[in-house]
């Protein structure tokens, strides 16, 4: 196992991406704090099942975008594992919208939870990584980040922020043994995907050289070497994880 | 006064390998200390530890001498 002894923290752990990660890292000895924002149901699950993987996990939840429960969540985390290892900045909601369209809080809720909760989460972990003098950092942007999407225009923005936020996160860390890289997943199959109408989804498929849609494991693969040894000598990198749309 | 800076200046050697001549009261740890904004972040964090107290952020950013972060400590004990 290549994360045998690691403490993990996941956000959006509930459900889709984030549930397989926390699920992959699990699997390969981590212990998980599996966060979440409403499905406190789902988390438990999660929780669960790790834990018949025989590995520690706990559910807590906690809205990324407000700075005081992040910091409670990361101080939960490390009294129960006694350290931290691995965060993983996955949560992230959609609301889409044309830019003629788009209402003010439409951007605001998007850019909140999807580009300030992984700065809030970044903050609140450095000290413990700093002084370990070690710790990965995954965050979670999109291929939309890189491409741009129409519909998406807020959506688009925070992915994209988040890919210069690892970017300088990994400058500023690189010194205490913390890398910091990113996945762009392309069209994966998730709850937040299902919502696309079917036109939208052959359209994409179209695009797509491996010709069919991402399974939520082949983002947790990656983000099981991102977290571990292997990816040791990366750091403030984006993977494109889409099949080959976007090259 | 003393113990706090003796406990003071122990970290400061050991964290950025100085000569303990060299930590003065007016030494900036920046400019004569020769550490980076990340060294002063670190070092802070170490006095938390040893004084057994919480630094703000907005209190740790003016601490920019061995005399502040004495001067600090002392204050809030």
């Amino acid at each position: 196992m290549k994360l045998e002894g690691k403490a993990a923290l996941v956000t959006g752990a509930s459900r889709g991406i984030g549930r397989e990660i926390a699920l992959g890292l699990a699997k390969q000895g981590a212990d998980i704090a599996v966060n979440y924002s409403g499905s406190e149901t789902r988390a438990n699950e999660v929780v669960d099942e790790i834990k018949a993987l025989g590995r520690n996990a706990f559910a807590v939840q906690c809205d990324v975008s407000d700075s005081e429960s992040v910091a409670n969540m990361v101080k939960e985390t490390i009294e129960k594992f006694g350290k931290l290892d691995i965060l993983v900045n996955n949560a992230g909601i959609t609301k889409d919208n044309l830019i003629m369209r788009m209402k003010e809080d439409e951007w605001d809720d998007v850019i909140n939870i999807n580009l300030k909760g992984v700065f809030l989460c970044t903050k609140a972990v450095t000290r413990q990584m700093m002084k370990q003098r070690s710790g990965r950092i995954i965050n979670i942007s999109s291929i939309v980040g890189v491409s741009g999407n129409p519909g998406q225009a807020n959506y688009v923005a925070a992915k994209s922020g988040v890919i210069g936020l690892t970017k300088t996160s990994a400058k500023e860390l690189a010194s205490r043994g913390i890398t910091v890289n990113a996945i762009a997943p392309g069209f994966i199959t998730t709850d937040m995907t299902d919502k696309l109408n079917e036109e939208v989804k052959d359209q994409m498929l179209k695009q797509i050289p491996l010709a069919r849609f991402g399974d939520p494991a082949d983002i947790a693969n990656v983000a099981v070497f991102l977290a571990s040894e292997d990816s040791r000598y990366m750091t403030g990198q984006t993977l494109h994880v889409d099949g080959g749309m976007v090259m | 006064m003393a113990e706090v800076l003796e406990r003071v200046t122990k970290i400061i050697v050991d964290r950025l390998g100085v000569e303990e001549s060299e930590v003065k009261l007016e030494a900036s740890f920046k400019d004569d200390l020769g550490a980076d904004s990340l060294d002063v972040v670190e070092l802070v964090m170490e006095l938390e530890d040893e004084f057994d107290m919480e630094i703000s952020d907005d209190d740790a950013e003016k601490i920019a001498t061995v005399g502040d972060a004495v001067n600090y400590i002392k204050a809030s004990q």
